[in-house]
């Protein structure tokens, strides 16, 4: 009996057409050989992401992450014990080619309270690195890896209580170019979203901290892009001109929400849905599950503001989920205009 | 998931290889025991009468007989580590071997007898390897606490020996845990609990004999339990206690050690075999 179900599973998997095509690029890419000298990559702080890949052939890369544990402003006048990748939430953003050879450097802050780790959703290998880079306070742990599949991943903190570590904001995006590159476009954006489950902390009524029933019932007081309230209104609005193709690298880091993203006023031309290799077309909002990404891309055609949401649209408009893309330029009353 | 079942397996074999590699080492080390010169200190030891206790981790069925033991009331501190390296030169900051102490071992210290600029003295010490703490337990003629006797200790709030069952036992805890530089205050400065027994969550994380296995922890418990729990979603079919937070993090904490690591907001109290009987009372 439990060998006709294994069999018949087996079955199931040999016809499925995505196993085979899957296995294939993994195999392209293992030969693919890494030349030259080990070099530091370059990683940006969200919503900027590093220079695309281009033609270039695969390198050796070194990426350079440090977990700590900070205060810093999260909503209005309040802050937050963030633990984070390099200080920031997200975590700096990632860019290589499939066949890049990486060695991924984790070093704990020394004052630390708690270990940290690193799971990246792109590395074919035990735990995605969590056991190889789990660093207790102080302590530096590496591991070295080859980018085998094509795609936009998410990074994420594995060390116990996991929800706990990603709900404070250890997660980031780690962007695999296929060979030669995505196409080139006039912007692009990196963009994470997370929710936060806060409780006042018993040392200061300005201080918020994470909140572990909150947690367990999957009830977040804010649900935000870039780990801020306002990280892209204002000042902070991400910008282009009439005409630009703009491409948003974007993530879910949860811990627990999936997001149904949405920017209104616009309709993506191209979803790579999942951040996967297929593209659908003509979407309006996509979902994106927890420890997910997608990859949209779509051009502005009329100028004004354009809001970024979450549209399970009370996180949106009660819990923090909103940026915006100013887009300035030329009316363009082919395309719309106020009667 | 894949992913998470080649972790706990890596994970699997890493506990054991580290707990080949203590065990080793211990051997060796324990070929020149009448090497290390007795040091005195001044601290009480609080009898621990011990029970039946529920283990973090583990079946819900297997409870874990803890015999009584004393535990010191509070952490060792800068003073009394200096007075052990003081009397063993072996285990001074420029002595000290690698394979027992990794490089940030009293890393602030001034020198091998100067503790670190404006260190207060009644502070716990910290940036000790589990070596160092074996074998100071060792020249006041003691040992370290095993695990279960740790946890079955934090188990108690002011006024109750188990305070698991308490909503607020765990997110208290959690809240003491998240402040920093905490390592740096004296000890005995906040109240003790239920036992007698301070400080142990609000200053530093310590040290326990067999820190790094879950596996073994005592006579009722076998190779069955690993820590897989830690990493992953196990955790809510394997933790006995899945909100409690504060184990959770102590365990993270715990599993993420090697015997000679050093960390700056890591030390230890020592323990003591106790007689059935309360001797006191």
């Amino acid at each position: 009996m439990i060998g006709a179900v294994v069999s018949m599973t087996f079955a199931l998997w040999s016809c499925s057409p995505n196993t085979g095509n899957t296995s294939q690029n993994k195999n392209k890419a293992i030969d693919m050989e890494a030349t030259g000298d080990f070099e530091v990559a370059e990683i940006t702080a969200a919503p900027n992401v590093p220079a695309p890949v281009g033609k270039r052939g695969p390198k050796k890369l070194i990426i350079n992450l440090e977990t700590t544990e900070i205060e810093s402003i999260i909503a209005d006048t309040f802050s937050y014990t963030f633990w984070t990748f390099n200080n920031i939430v997200p975590g700096s953003f990632i860019r290589v080619r499939e066949g890049d050879e990486i060695q991924l450097n984790l070093k704990n802050a020394e004052n630390s309270i708690l270990p940290h780790n690193i799971d990246l959703h792109a590395v074919n290998g035990p735990g995605g690195g969590a056991e190889a880079t789990f660093a207790s306070p102080g302590q530096e742990a590496s591991f070295t890896f080859k980018a085998l599949n094509p795609g936009l991943y998410v990074y994420h903190c594995a060390a116990p209580p996991v929800p706990q570590h990603i709900g404070n904001g250890m997660y980031g995006l780690i962007l695999v170019e296929p060979e030669g590159g995505l196409e080139p476009v006039d912007k692009e954006f990196y963009i994470m979203q997370g929710e936060f489950y806060a409780k006042t902390s018993s040392r200061s009524s300005k201080l918020l901290e994470f909140d572990n029933d909150k947690g367990n019932d999957e009830n977040p007081t804010y649900v935000l892009f870039n780990g801020k309230k306002g990280s892209m209104l204002g000042p902070n609005m991400l910008e282009a001109k009439v005409g630009d193709k703009i491409r948003l690298f974007i993530g879910n880091g949860g811990p627990n929400l999936v997001s149904s993203f949405h920017v209104i006023g616009e309709i993506f031309d191209n979803v790579y849905t999942e951040g996967g290799s297929t593209v659908t077309h003509n979407v309006q909002t996509t979902l994106i599950p927890a420890g997910g990404a997608t990859i949209v891309e779509f051009t502005v055609e009329v100028p004004g503001e354009y809001n970024i949401v979450d549209h399970s649209l009370s996180r949106t408009f009660n819990k923090g989920a909103l940026g915006k893309i100013k887009v300035t330029g030329e009316q363009n009353p082919k395309v719309f205009k106020k009667n | 998931m894949y992913k998470y079942l080649g972790v706990i397996f890596l994970a699997f074999v890493l506990i054991s290889c580290n707990k080949n590699e203590t065990q080793v080492t211990v051997a060796n080390e324990s070929k020149e025991p009448d090497t290390i010169k007795p040091v005195e200190v001044d601290v009480k030891m609080v009898y621990i009468l011990g029970g039946e206790y529920l283990p973090f981790y583990g079946d819900d069925s297997v409870l874990v007989d803890v015999k009584p033991f004393y535990l010191d009331e509070r952490p060792v501190t800068n003073k009394e580590f200096l007075a052990f390296v003081t009397a063993n030169p072996q285990w001074r900051k420029s002595a000290v071997k690698r394979v027992y102490a990794d490089s940030n071992y009293l890393k602030y210290w001034v020198s091998d007898l100067e503790l670190p600029p404006g260190a207060n003295p009644d502070a716990p010490v910290c940036n000790v390897s589990w070596f160092a703490a074996k074998w100071f337990a060792e020249s006041v003629g003691k040992r370290l606490p095993t695990l279960d006797e740790w946890e079955f200790v934090a188990m108690a709030d002011a006024d109750t020996p188990n305070a698991r069952r308490k909503p607020s036992y765990s997110d208290y805890i959690v809240d003491l845990y998240l402040v920093k530089d905490k390592h740096l205050n004296p000890v005995k400065q906040s109240a003790p609990n239920y036992w007698g027994v301070y400080n142990m969550f609000d200053l530093i994380w310590e040290w326990t004999d067999d820190f790094n296995s879950i596996l073994v922890t005592g006579d009722s418990r076998t190779g069955q339990y690993d820590d897989k729990g830690l990493f992953c979603a196990g955790a809510a079919t394997n933790s006995t206690d899945v909100m409690n937070y504060a184990a959770f993090m102590r365990f993270g904490l715990r599993t993420s050690l090697k015997a000679r690591y050093t960390v700056a907001n890591l030390g230890f109290r020592c323990a003591k075999d106790a007689p059935i009987e309360n001797p006191n009372k």
